[in-house]
């Protein structure tokens, strides 16, 4: 138990009288890469904004590194160690690529990081993605690949223990999508815990330990990459029955 | 060495004041440079919460009315000297600035825009109602007796309003260059983004609708004793909420120096506008400055000095 | 003493006064509602109307309602042209939201004073027979200055409420912002869309302005009254559902009524920017929006 990162128990959220999600169980290992996947409205997005703390669930607890972090607004969260990227990039527009990567370092981070060098630490960051050559590019002006590099640069430069990645590689060609799932061990290699979101099989397939799956606001299926694929109730789900 | 070149220019301009004080002699400058002192603190203090965290205050006369009212009456009912008069009219706009803060959970851009338009608007109706300081009608204020060292009560008008402009754009510096105001930049590219990065963004919304709320009721606060007679029209005059955003929109909200280069640049032309033309024609000349800049240079003054730079750089390299 | 014939008389007088503001809110209602255009200054459009139907009425003596009717036209160019500015300063560059609001506040600020300018700060009328005479059925009294416009104004948001559900160009306005999808489908061009929706909203303020004036003379500055009013109704009515826009016009009408009668009319003002406070912290989509 020491190296649950995340546990998550009996989560319930609604919006009115729709159940969004109906008493969910969830948990991650300290660095575990955890695919959750599941058809267009099923609950996955409601989901990572319960953990990180954009949405407030209705039933059920959070517990982040043995903490119960369920009423603690995101902020908090991020300082904690929760980090995400958003499946639309929502980069700070005014700013460049590395000043975006100073306000996780000075606000997320700043209980973990060295409060000096805020810009090298951000330099340093943004050259093991391999992405420093775009780091005084406005960042409201970069291609849709770059506008994901940057969402991950920035997620990263939180210092997160867990990393929640809303498809970052919806729309993109499937060699931009190899870049993207590069950055994404890279992080996984440093000892951040990852749950990435995700319609590309292929990419979740490649990447994800473990597998969740969700239908409907509830959870379906729980295993290896190749015990999901051949859940019964699983296929049901994706090919109606 | 780079504080101390602003500090020194802010020791320069306190000496220049008072130096001024001492040497003019026709009443009129004060006057004018008072309006103007009003219009550049009532910039600064917009900007902190539209050019820095990008939420539109069109209620800025509200704020500054509270402040005008809030000496009014304390001065009726208690007869209070004016460092505490201005100290309660900073305390109260400043809740009222709070409140304005918490409201933002709510409501976003546009909505929060035009509930702070009916606010002001409110505002101006209990106070048309409230037969205390005068209603609709309005109410006169006599000056206080003495001017300190001063020969006479409108350069002491004067030398404080030229203080507090100071203190209002070292205020506003500060929360630019802190730590707070990449925070603040932050909620106003991407508040959602910001709040997921860390970025406390209710605590720092709510210092930025303090501090707004409360450096306008302190430019209200003395408006009684240099007009010697108030009524809601001039104390909720469209014009105090039109510069309040035109002076900011003209300099360039992005930094702390953009409105006051707008403040003294408009402030300047509609004082010579108002002496040398009509008053109406120099409202119009806001309006039509405001309504070019916004379509033609978002970014002010600054943002153009800026492209001019960068464009000469370009062709030098 | 609140008798029964005060109380009916109040009722019916701001029904007659809700009507009127359905007129005024229903340009607005087209704008904000529809195209997220959030034009602040549509009241002083509404005063440009007043002024038109005043410099008409006193010159030539034509009837303000006709004026009105008839101006309409040069109020949709009017609406036309300034989508075209709003497009290419603010739209395209996605800028729309906050400039685009000061946009308005600066356009707004520039009519009244070219108003003030122009006719001063005097407060100006029409002439017209019905003025001044009044329908009595029974013990309540109807004032033609209020029955007119009010009449006026339900006719005219009728015939928006038609033209948005029977024609082609009025179902792509209603589905411009919401669902983009569906405009592609109709194959309609939004640009053009949103265009045609400013011009009808611009050009219902023609017609709300003349009927303004009819009710009660009008300076430049009247106009800032009713940014609140219309935004509270606007917004109670649900955000561009234009039945909803009258519904609730009719509703701050009434409400205003009462206050004036009961109250007193210098507190009337505050009830429109009340309610539209109320609304906005409480529930922000409206009492007639989706939830």
């Amino acid at each position: 138990m020491a190296d649950r990162v995340l546990n998550v128990t009996d989560l319930t959220k609604r919006f009115g009288g729709f159940v969004a999600l109906d008493s969910v169980n969830l948990h991650l290992d300290k660095g575990e890469r955890l695919g959750l996947i599941g058809p267009n409205g099923s609950g996955k997005t409601t989901m990572i904004n319960c953990i990180s703390g954009s949405l407030f669930n209705d039933e059920g607890t959070v517990e982040f590194e043995g903490r119960d972090i369920t009423s603690l607004p995101a902020h908090k969260r991020a300082h904690m160690g929760i980090a995400r990227s958003f499946q639309i990039p929502k980069p700070f527009k005014s700013m460049t690529v590395l000043e975006n990567l100073c306000i996780p370092l000075e606000f997320a981070a700043w209980d973990r990081a060295d409060h000096r060098h805020i810009s090298e630490q951000a330099m340093e960051i943004l050259e093991t993605i391999k992405f420093a050559e775009r780091a005084h590019e406005n960042s409201g002006s970069l291609t849709q690949v770059d506008m994901r590099k940057l969402e991950l640069a920035r997620a990263l430069a939180a210092k997160p223990t867990l990393l929640v990645s809303d498809e970052a590689m919806a729309g993109l060609s499937s060699s931009e999508v190899d870049e993207i799932l590069e950055i994404l061990l890279v992080l996984n290699e440093q000892g951040v815990a990852v749950i990435m979101i995700e319609h590309i099989m292929r990419a979740v397939m490649r990447y994800s330990e473990r597998i969740v799956v969700l239908d409907a606001g509830k959870k379906i299926a729980d295993g290896s990459p190749d015990e999901v694929m051949h859940n019964p109730e699983v296929e049901r789900a994706y090919l109606g029955e | 060495m780079k504080i101390d070149k602003f500090w020194l220019s802010v020791l320069v301009i306190l000496i220049a004041g008072f130096a001024f004080t001492k040497l003019a002699d026709n009443e009129f400058y004060f006057f004018t440079t008072y309006v103007v002192l009003q219009g550049l603190i009532m910039a600064v203090a917009w900007n902190i919460l539209g050019g820095f965290t990008g939420y539109v205050n069109f209620g800025s006369a509200g704020f500054f009315a509270v402040g005008v009212y809030t000496t009014v009456a304390l001065n009726k009912a208690f007869g209070l000297p004016l460092p505490v008069l201005l100290l309660a009219a900073g305390v109260i706009c400043g809740l009222l600035g709070l409140a304005a803060g918490y409201l933002t959970l709510r409501l976003k851009g546009v909505y929060f825009a035009i509930a702070t338009l009916a606010t002001a608007l409110v505002l101006e109706t209990i106070v048309n109602n409230w037969k205390f300081v005068g209603g609709a009608a309005g109410t006169y204020v006599l000056q206080p007796k003495g001017s300190f060292i001063f020969d006479n009560y409108i350069e002491l008008l004067f030398m404080l309003m030229l203080v507090l402009a100071v203190a209002a754009t070292a205020i506003s510096r500060y929360l630019s260059s802190s730590r707070i105001g990449q925070g603040l930049a932050a909620i106003r590219d991407d508040e959602v983004a910001a709040e997921c990065m860390g970025v406390p963004t209710l605590r720092l919304k709510l210092i930025s609708t303090t501090a707004m709320g409360a450096l306008m009721g302190i430019a209200g606060a003395p408006f009684p004793f240099f007009v010697t007679f108030v009524d809601p029209v001039s104390a909720f005059a469209l014009v105090i909420a039109v510069n309040a955003i035109a002076m900011p929109m003209i300099g360039g909200t992005a930094v702390w120096y953009g409105p006051v280069i707008g403040a003294l640049l408009l402030g300047a032309i509609q004082e010579t506008a108002t002496v040398t033309i009509s008053s109406e024609l120099n409202l119009l000349i806001v309006g039509v400055m405001l309504v070019l800049f916004i379509t033609l240079a978002p970014k002010g003054i600054v943002g153009l000095i800026q492209d001019y730079k960068k464009k000469k750089g370009a062709n030098n390299g | 003493m609140i008798t029964l014939e005060l109380f009916l008389n109040a009722v019916v007088a701001g029904l007659m006064l809700g009507g009127f503001y359905a007129a005024v809110a229903l340009g607005l209602s087209i704008t904000f509602g529809q195209l997220d255009i959030v034009n602040i200054a549509h009241p002083t459009f509404v005063i440009l109307g007043s002024f038109v139907a005043y410099i008409l009425n006193q010159n030539f003596g034509i009837d303000p309602v006709l004026i009105g009717v008839v101006f309409m036209p040069v109020f949709y160019l009017i609406g036309t042209t300034l989508y075209r500015v709003y497009y290419v300063s603010f739209e395209r560059t996605g800028q729309e939201s906050l400039s685009g609001l000061a946009f308005f506040f600066g356009l707004m600020f520039i009519i009244e004073v070219v108003l003030i300018l122009t006719f001063g700060v005097d407060y100006r009328l029409v002439n017209a027979a019905y003025i001044g005479k009044t329908l009595h059925i029974g013990f309540l009294d109807m004032p033609f200055r209020m029955l007119v416009p009010a009449i006026a104004a339900t006719i005219m948001t009728g015939a928006v409420v038609l033209y948005m559900t029977k024609t082609f160009m009025g179902k792509a306005i209603m589905a411009v912002s919401q669902d983009r999808l569906a405009l592609q489908l109709m194959g309609a061009d939004p640009i053009k869309v949103k265009r045609i929706a400013l011009g009808i909203a611009i050009a219902t303020a023609s017609l709300a302005g003349a009927l303004l004036i009819i009710i009660q003379p009008v300076e430049p500055s009247v106009g800032r009254l009713y940014i609140g009013r219309i935004f509270a109704i606007v917004v109670l009515g649900g955000m561009g559902s234009i039945s909803g826009t009258f519904v609730a016009a009719i509703l701050i009408g009434v409400v205003e009524s009462f206050i004036a009668t009961f109250y007193g009319p210098s507190w009337a003002p505050a009830v429109g920017f009340g309610i539209l406070l109320l609304t906005l912290a409480i529930r922000p989509q409206g009492i007639f929006g989706r939830a």
